[in-house]
């Protein structure tokens, strides 16, 4: 305990220090990435924003980045030695980074913390997200209308409400396209590991799926379908568009580059505040990538409208009627759901088989 | 519980594919190991044979000549463990340890311009009509010559270390290094070239997971098959079937859980993702535990360093 007070109160003062030097020192910006920078997805896209940030402040800013940090203890260490080496402010990427920055926020109080996907604050804990389920109906319309074995596969990561959500949205709209529509859900338990997300996908392709969705971060899925020939899939987190035409059709990808810019401004200003920001397709956050021309106009318009309604909020994803997977009403017709109970999602809508693991 | 849905031919032919990289680095590794080096660099020699592999394979459009090259790699990441922990005398755990970070890095590097770049293909061999065969013919007579080499490979080292003279020599260096010595063989050229062995074992399973299993090139895609492969040539006694049993028993969970999945089988899904480890463990620890000989196994010498003049 005394050693932590000695390494919060060093801390404070070189934070305090810096604040003195303010002008001459550049802003430290850090991020913690779960995968590689490499990855084509996920962490390939913070990392993107991270370089605008650069980009926009240039000499003003100093960015660091640790990938491939587990989620657990090991990613309070990495946090820890980030903080310690003057970091003024951390991105932590993944949602399993939630208690570890918790946890290391409250040791610094004076370095600001932002943790993605996530619901835990702090005063110097915001929290950020994207309305990727958006983005999933948007895949689910051409899904639904594109599977000629009405069978889809959906390769996903950890149980976790973001993830739910996306089998849900996908899910509701392939159907209402396709009332014939099955999902075979495989959780893979990891955000990154090619081999097992190409196993997987041919797993769900040998069952019969022509459709994968993937809520992994590595393009492995991509390359899986294309060997299989006649399977579509779509680019996660990134466009991954090195697969289009086909397999890939279309994409969701994540714009963390302007709220990284905005969050750095902000603390540059010294308005940065804890704030939890959840943003979609509307705010530019989610991007719908190109859909290429495997996919037939008329699907082709009807997705892209589906977009642009979601994009003016004219349109919910969640809308009822919806039923849980029990059969009970969670939303009744043109009731649509509110975002606590999105954030905190832990059920399947009807009509999904399968329990989700706890 | 529906497996109908499930085709277990295909579904056996799927397992080869995912076992394979990790009975190539396994074998490599029960060959160092049993001239008495613990290497743990395994997942680093993987993750360079698999980007080196991918660029050979790229450049020249040749597959094959990608698996040259791979094993190439590997061999040369491999040589730089021999020369710190057989010449200048490192431990190796550590050394291991550090190959390992250091195969992670530089692959990271050298993978820089093939991110997104699709690899030649590997071709299936051609059986006529014995590839046409139902069943057998998807299990035996439809894949690519690596899977058929790895096999080969298992009888080969099998062979080597139990009735050849050289594997004689080899398991003698591994057992006691100081006997072997004073009989005059050259224990560090053989171990030299025993690392080298596993080395380029090791970097013909990473480049069958970029060119074939997965295929494509991406950081870290090993994702740790280089430390399953340790623990199996544990497990499986240093015997070379033992590898074999491993690294298909663990590559068959994996895909059958899958499957078992993708089929909406009504088993908790968390135990389906822990049975590769857990099965894989228990029946190499079962049968391990029936032998008396089992103990004998392990070489002596494993892990020790050797100096003439000790």
């Amino acid at each position: 305990m005394k050693r932590r007070t000695l390494i919060a109160a060093a801390a404070a003062l070189a934070m305090g220090g810096s604040a003195f030097a303010a002008g001459h020192e550049p802003l430290k910006v850090g991020f913690i990435y779960v995968g590689p920078i490499g990855d084509g997805g996920w962490t390939y896209e913070h990392d993107k924003g991270r370089l605008a940030v650069e980009a926009e402040f240039g000499d003003k800013v100093e960015t660091v980045y640790q990938e491939n940090v587990p989620e657990g203890a090991d990613a309070e260490r990495a946090m820890t030695q980030m903080a310690l080496q003057g970091a003024d402010l951390i991105f932590t990427t993944s949602f399993g980074y939630m208690d570890p920055t918790i946890n290391v926020a409250a040791k610094f109080p004076d370095v600001k913390f932002e943790h993605a996907t996530g619901y835990k604050r702090a005063d110097n804990v915001s929290t950020y997200s994207a309305r990727f389920y958006e983005g999933r109906a948007v895949q689910g319309i051409i899904a639904g209308h594109m599977t000629k074995t009405n069978k889809i596969g959906y390769i996903a990561s950890f149980p976790i409400p973001e993830v739910i959500r996306g089998i849900n949205s996908a899910y509701i709209h392939a159907k209402k396209v396709n009332p014939d529509v099955e999902f075979s859900i495989v959780w893979a338990f990891t955000w990154f590991d090619p081999a097992k997300e190409a196993d997987a996908a041919t797993a769900l392709i040998e069952q019969g799926a022509d459709v994968i969705l993937q809520h992994t971060d590595s393009t492995a899925p991509q390359a899986a379908a294309e060997s299989a020939g006649n399977v579509i899939t779509f680019g996660q987190a990134s466009d991954m568009s090195e697969y289009a035409p086909m397999p890939r059709v279309s994409s969701i990808i994540d714009d963390w580059a302007p709220y990284y810019i905005a969050r750095t401004k902000a603390v540059m200003d010294g308005t940065w505040a804890s704030v939890d920001t959840w943003d979609g397709i509307g705010a530019g956050m989610v991007g719908i990538g190109e859909i290429s021309d495997a996919v037939p106009a008329d699907v082709k318009a009807e997705a892209e409208a589906l977009r642009d309604a979601i994009a003016d909020g004219s349109y919910q994803p969640f809308t009822g009627p919806i039923n849980k997977q029990d059969g009970s009403v969670w939303l009744a017709e043109g009731e649509t759901a509110d975002d606590g109970t999105l954030a905190g999602m832990d059920f399947y809508v009807e009509g999904l088989t399968g329990d989700i693991p706890q | 519980m529906d497996l109908s849905a499930i085709n277990w031919a295909v579904l056996v032919a799927s397992l080869m594919v995912a076992a394979t990289p990790i009975l190539l680095a396994a074998l490599g590794e029960l060959v160092v190991e049993k001239a008495g080096v613990l290497n743990l660099g395994v997942e680093g020699m993987m993750i360079l044979g698999a980007i080196c592999g991918f660029a050979v394979a790229v450049e020249t459009g040749s597959p094959l000549v990608g698996f040259f090259g791979a094993a190439a790699g590997g061999a040369l990441l491999a040589l730089v463990f021999a020369v710190l922990t057989q010449v200048l005398l490192s431990n190796q755990v550590a050394t291991g340890l550090a190959l390992t970070l250091f195969g992670l890095g530089i692959s990271a590097l050298l993978g820089q311009g093939y991110v997104g770049i699709k690899p030649p293909k590997t071709e299936k061999l051609d059986f006529g009509p014995l590839s046409d065969l139902p069943v057998v013919g998807t299990i035996l007579f439809n894949h690519d010559y690596m899977i058929y080499f790895s096999l080969a490979l298992v009888a080969a080292v099998w062979w080597f270390l139990r009735y050849s003279r050289g594997g004689l020599i080899l398991r003698a260096v591994g057992e006691n290094h100081e006997a072997a010595h004073a009989l005059g063989y050259k224990v560090v050229v053989i171990r030299f070239a025993a690392i080298a062995f596993g080395g380029a074992c090791a970097g013909l399973g990473g480049a069958y997971l970029s060119l074939v299993r997965v295929p494509q090139w991406t950081e870290g895609m090993t994702a740790g098959a280089g430390w399953i492969a340790l623990a199996i040539v544990v497990f499986a006694s240093w015997r070379a079937f033992g590898v074999l049993l491993g690294a298909y028993l663990f590559g068959g969970v994996t895909v059958l859980q899958l499957n078992l999945q993708a089929a909406g089988v009504a088993v908790p899904v968390e135990y389906l993702s822990m049975s590769p480890y857990l099965i894989t463990i228990l029946v190499l620890v079962i049968m391990s535990a029936d032998r008396s000989r089992a103990a004998l196994g392990a070489p002596a010498s494993l892990g020790r360093s050797f100096h003439a003049s000790n």
